[in-house]
């Protein structure tokens, strides 16, 4: 029950929003609501238990029998925190978007209350259908975010980022109606949706025949979540998606959106397929590091601070497949934690660009220059989260991407090898790109905002403060405590990682 | 106090002396800030001091003290403690950091008084102090690590302290990309000792590294080594990545003082010393090491030879003599190398507060074409010079004079030594000779260049004390590791240094017969005089001589151009690396993002529009086409069905 509470309390939360009479209250009762759903969360992460890789406060009821489809979910270490991650970050998205989002308020929060839920969903779901309602679902609400909170060109890029996203969800539409009329082979005549079902099946696999049952299903399900990770070379939704989206649309996208794909891969493409993600991990890898490279690359040449944060993503989510799909202990614990990371200092950034966006109007690198002495709070928070971004020891970066690279390692030195000159160019792209916007003399925007009172800059509020401080302490405390959050996946990954081939989840 | 309560304390009191200024950072009260931060300092130097005490009192196979205060990473087999061990090779560097660093704090209130930013300044380099301070007690290569990068980013905002200007923040972002190039090597290197080793625990290291020495490049310990060598060479400023030490020289005084020549540039050296076992099983790299050691240290000094910029002198100074301890330890010579880097410490950071005291005197002004003279105005500032410039050259009994001849030496005895690398490093001592002294006549000796409008005065005592205890350091210094023929002569003076780190160091396998001391002293006797003949020629040139400079580049023409310009190595990392990358990114996001990928998007979009617009053209709601349609369609039915 607490599960379903934790899940479905956002959907009730929009619909309270949506028949709410007071327009002015609207941001203070989403922003209590959000912290209420927290709060939630932390019961269920109180009530985890990390000595265990069973799935956990597992509820299951029969939704449409006759096609053995169920409303199933669960949450096991893989899951759990990514659940916190959303919990963690909706509060701070409301308070971060407080000024930001001026139009429409309550159909934004409707929105951003929606997606929680189908985010959360596509996290816990484990029954195939129920699954791929809550997976498009979360298209919808985001489409109207950039749609409608977004900037110039929002049109084009909702567009894109929805047509890219559905393209690839259809072909997993059909691998799962396909999977689903395998089941009876396993069920004992029934047809079944069940994840838990699914992982019974043994698809036939032929090493270097690509038309085969389980390598076609692997591709099928594997492009869908690559589009949505996004993986070179199907990442160029991405880029205008943040560009166009609205700060807080952003923050939803890199903190939480993009993990969904990820996310998957280890819920189901791995324990799905394991002997097609096995023969093929090469090619992941090899898309992995390239995506780490070229990220790297063009984020050095963007002239807009927000398009080199979206590649800087590229990058990062490239080291994520790489981690996963090298399939041992260090990589795929690395790459869980990356996510967190990702969605922490990637977020923190893209908020800090709004807050920044917010006074100045502009994000050419160009015409800034010389905010650090205009802005020194502001400042000793971006160069942070920067030092976390740049995976800078003892911040959560570091973890992250040091196990990756060592578990890229073991599978290929020569990966390996490659791929940590995302080290260097990380620290490049980052730091040039700071040195032009807040170091040097004073550019175009300092000097108006000096010569012009009204537009005078202001260093932090309170209230933004208070959005940064909890990202701020996170990055410290996951560099400098990692256990204190690895602890609860170790059992779930290692359970993963040693039973793949016959891969199974007892229910608790 | 147990021993785990003072490292912590040592460790710690530097974070709350950051933590107690960055808060407040935007204060201009010096006082107070320069008190918390050297206060926090001093604290941990009481703490090096005790426990160095306490390792002293303990039985040789005991001196390791040891703190595991908790768990940092456990993902599988791969377990790293934030644990941190104080032995004969840490407890130096400890003392070196905190004893050093504390007098660069004193004499960072004095210079930094008047600078707007003091607080933060002081703020920042505690929290050198602290990362420092883990880099040499972290007992595995990766909370050494944690240290490595943690100096590099306090470099990076120290090095660009005076941000606006464009120029000083360019460097402190070129010191920290060139040492991630560096860095990128060392996580390698880790990589290779963790699945060899199974282990990064430098301890464990040391004692499974393997007792034979591996003749292939391939080999695991010689792989491994090779990459943390590379990391070395970014921190340590050696030869292919050095160009950003010169440019760090855009930071405060002091903090080139503290991390650009005392402290954080030898961390590279401190590392092989840590871990010399498993070197000395990696023969192939250590000649690398050597022979690195001997190119950085002579070719650093040619461009000393060339530069005006009193800072820039002692940058390349100091690149050659880290580039003399890399030749120590490349030949084996662990204790020697540890030892040059002490007294350098000693005289270098002197040399460096010394010039600090010169620039303020002169109002920040840093070229030397325009000093001369100013011995008579700052005679304790010229004094204190006088001792580091002879402890620098070699001057005999002075504490440089020990610790190079006994690297000379050892580049020619040592049984990875060769008369080739001896000369190399005797070619280095007489150019660091002349550059020397040739920076002692422009600034402190002859007539006076200073322009009218400056009046040079001696710094206040909070910024010479700290140059009298260090120039008291760098004349008695080497005194606790006196070689051995040295101190046979002078009647029984054990080498103190050599004993204390022995049961660390491993044996080199010998081959071939011992030297003898006639030796030695032959060698010791060309060296020194001939350091001693180039620096009384550079005293002749360059004192009372106006013009010397014109006539010099002129006599050696392109020679003297090419070395000027540092052999062009900046220009050449940027026309063959950085322009061509930055270029062709730029060509990548255009011709595959924007070009290609999107473009085959909207190719394949505008397909299916088309598709959709033909489907739709046959939808006119014209009830005669579709008429039409339908007795075309039962025209093209009848035919197939009668044809048949």
């Amino acid at each position: 029950m607490l599960l379903s509470v934790v899940l479905f309390l956002p959907l009730v939360f929009a619909v309270i929003l949506t028949v709410w009479p007071q327009k002015t209250t609207i941001r203070q009762l989403a922003l209590g609501l959000s912290l209420i759903e927290f709060l939630a969360s932390l019961v269920v992460l109180k009530n985890f238990d990390q000595a265990s890789a069973a799935l956990q406060m597992a509820e299951q009821y029969a939704w449409v029998p006759r096609f053995g489809i169920s409303y199933f979910i669960g949450i096991d270490g893989i899951s759990l925190m990514l659940i916190m991650l959303t919990t963690f970050l909706t509060p701070i998205i409301i308070l971060g978007s407080w000024n930001s989002i001026t139009d429409r308020v309550k159909g934004f929060h409707v929105a951003l209350f929606v997606l929680q839920t189908a985010m959360m969903g596509s996290f816990l779901a484990m029954d195939a259908v129920l699954f791929y309602v809550f997976w498009e679902l979360s298209l919808v609400p985001m489409y109207f975010i950039v749609g409608i909170w977004g900037g110039a060109r929002r049109i084009y890029a909702t567009i894109k980022f929805f047509i890219y996203t559905m393209a690839g969800s259809v072909l997993m539409l059909l691998a799962i109606i396909f999977l689903m009329r395998l089941t009876p082979e396993v069920t004992g005549g029934a047809v079944s949706a069940s994840l838990l079902d699914f992982y019974k099946l043994q698809i036939p696999f032929v090493a270097g025949d690509f038309f085969t049952a389980q390598t076609l299903l692997f591709f099928a399900f594997a492009l869908a979540f690559a589009i949505k990770v996004p993986l070179f070379p199907l990442h160029t939704w991405l880029p205008d998606a943040h560009v166009e989206a609205p700060t807080p649309g952003s923050v939803v996208l890199a903190g939480v959106m993009l993990k969904m794909g990820t996310f998957c891969y280890l819920r189901w493409v791995i324990p799905l397929f394991p002997e097609a993600a096995e023969y093929y991990a090469w090619f992941f890898v090899a898309l992995g590091v390239i995506g780490i490279v070229y990220g790297a690359l063009v984020a050095m040449v963007q002239p807009d601070v927000k398009k080199l944060v979206a590649y800087s993503s590229v990058s990062h989510m490239g080291y994520v497949i790489l981690g996963i799909f090298v399939m041992n202990q260090y990589g795929v614990n690395g790459a869980l934690y990356q996510m967190l990371n990702h969605g922490i200092s990637t977020g923190a950034l893209f908020l800090l660009i709004g807050m920044i966006y917010e006074r100045t109007h502009s994000r050419m690198i160009v015409k800034y220059g010389g905010l650090a002495s205009a802005l020194p709070i502001f400042t000793i928070m971006f160069v942070i989260v920067t030092m976390s971004s740049i995976a800078v020891p003892l911040t959560n970066g570091f973890i992250g991407e040091f196990l990756i690279l060592m578990g890229t390692y073991q599978y290929s030195p020569l990966a390996a090898g490659i791929s940590v000159t995302g080290v260097i160019l990380g620290a490049a792209y980052m730091l040039w790109m700071v040195k032009r916007v807040f170091f040097g003399p004073k550019g175009e925007i300092v000097t108006h905002a000096e010569e012009d009172k009204e537009h005078a800059l202001h260093d932090l509020s309170v209230r933004e403060w208070v959005v940064m401080t909890p990202l701020i302490i996170l990055i410290f405390w996951m560099g400098i405590f990692p256990n204190h959050f690895m602890d609860y996946s170790k059992k779930s990954v290692d359970h993963l990682i040693s039973n793949k081939h016959n891969y199974t989840l007892e229910v608790k | 106090m147990s021993h785990e309560a003072l490292i912590a304390i040592l460790l710690l009191s530097p974070l709350v002396g950051f933590i107690l200024n960055g808060v407040r950072f935007r204060s201009s009260n010096y006082i107070l800030a320069g008190s918390i931060a050297t206060g926090a300092v001093f604290v941990s130097f009481i703490c090096s001091v005790m426990l160095m005490i306490d390792l002293i009192n303990a039985p040789v196979d005991q001196r390791r003290l040891a703190a595991n205060f908790f768990e940092w990473i456990a993902v599988g087999g791969f377990k790293v403690n934030a644990g941190f061990v104080v032995d004969q090779i840490s407890s130096i560097m400890i003392l070196i950091i905190t004893g050093v660093g504390s007098l660069i704090h004193l004499f960072s209130i004095g210079y930094m008084h008047h600078d707007k930013g003091v607080t933060k300044y002081f703020a920042y380099l505690n929290l050198f102090i602290f990362n420092m301070l883990i880099l040499v007690l972290g007992d595995s290569l990766l909370t050494m690590f944690v240290g490595w990068e943690g100096v590099g980013l306090c470099s990076y905002l120290l090095i660009g302290f005076w941000f606006s200007d464009s120029a000083k923040a360019a460097a402190g972002m070129k010191a920290f990309i060139t040492n991630r190039i560096g860095d990128a090597a060392f996580i390698i290197g880790m990589f290779i000792l963790f699945f060899s080793f199974g282990t990064l625990n430098m301890f464990e290291l040391n004692a499974l590294a393997p007792t034979t020495v591996e003749a292939s490049w391939m080999g695991a310990a010689t792989l491994g080594t090779l990459m943390l060598f590379i990391g070395a060479t970014g921190k340590s400023a050696q030869v292919p990545l050095y160009v950003w030490l010169p440019d760090a020289m855009a930071g405060p005084t002091p903090v080139s003082a503290l991390i650009h020549a005392a402290t954080m540039v030898t961390a590279g050296v401190y590392m092989i010393v840590r871990l010399n076992p498993m070197f000395v099983a990696a023969p192939n790299t250590m000649m690398v090491i050597a022979i690195v050691g001997a190119v950085t240290a002579v070719m650093a000094a040619t461009i000393g030879l060339t530069q005006f910029d009193i800072k820039k002198v002692l940058a390349y100074s100091t690149v050659s003599q880290l580039g003399y301890m890399f030749l120590a330890v490349g030949v084996g010579a662990f204790g020697a190398g540890m030892m040059h880097l002490m007294t350098h410490a000693f005289f270098k950071a002197l040399m460096f507060l010394g010039s600090g005291s010169v620039i303020h005197a002169m109002h920040e002004e840093q070229d030397i074409r325009k000093m001369g003279g100013l011995k008579k105005y700052l005679p304790i500032t010229h004094f204190t010079f006088l001792m580091g410039w002879l402890a620098i050259i070699g001057f005999p009994l002075f504490s440089g004079f020990f610790s190079k001849d006994e690297i000379l030496w050892q580049a020619y005895a040592s049984p990875r030594g060769s008369v080739f690398l001896w000369i190399a490093g005797v070619a280095g001592a007489l150019l660091t000779a002349f550059y020397m002294t040739r920076l002692m006549a422009l600034t402190f000796w002859g007539g006076s260049r200073v322009p009218k409008s400056v009046h040079p005065h001696e710094s206040p005592a909070i910024m010479t004390i700290p140059l009298i205890i260090l120039a008291i350091l760098s004349v008695i210094g080497g005194f606790i590791g006196v070689p051995h023929v040295i101190g046979e002569y002078l009647g029984h003076i054990p080498n103190y240094w050599a004993d204390w780190l022995d049961p660390l160091i491993r044996k080199l396998p010998e081959t071939g017969a011992p030297h003898t001391a006639a030796e030695e002293w032959g060698l010791m006797a060309t060296s020194v005089s001939l350091a001693l003949i180039s620096a009384f020629t550079a005293y002749r040139i360059y004192t009372n001589n106006k013009g010397t400079n014109e006539q010099i580049a002129k006599a050696f023409g392109p020679v003297y151009n090419f070395v000027n310009n540092k052999y062009f190595v900046d220009e050449a990392y940027f026309a063959g690396i950085i322009n061509p990358l930055v270029k062709q990114s730029q060509n990548l996001w255009m011709y595959i993002d924007v070009n290609f990928i999107d473009k085959t998007t909207h190719v394949i979009s505008d397909m299916t529009k088309g598709a959709g617009s033909l489907a739709r053209s046959f939808q006119t709601g014209n009830m005669q086409q579709y008429a039409m349609y339908i007795g075309l369609g039962v025209v093209v039915v009848l035919t197939f069905v009668l044809m048949r």
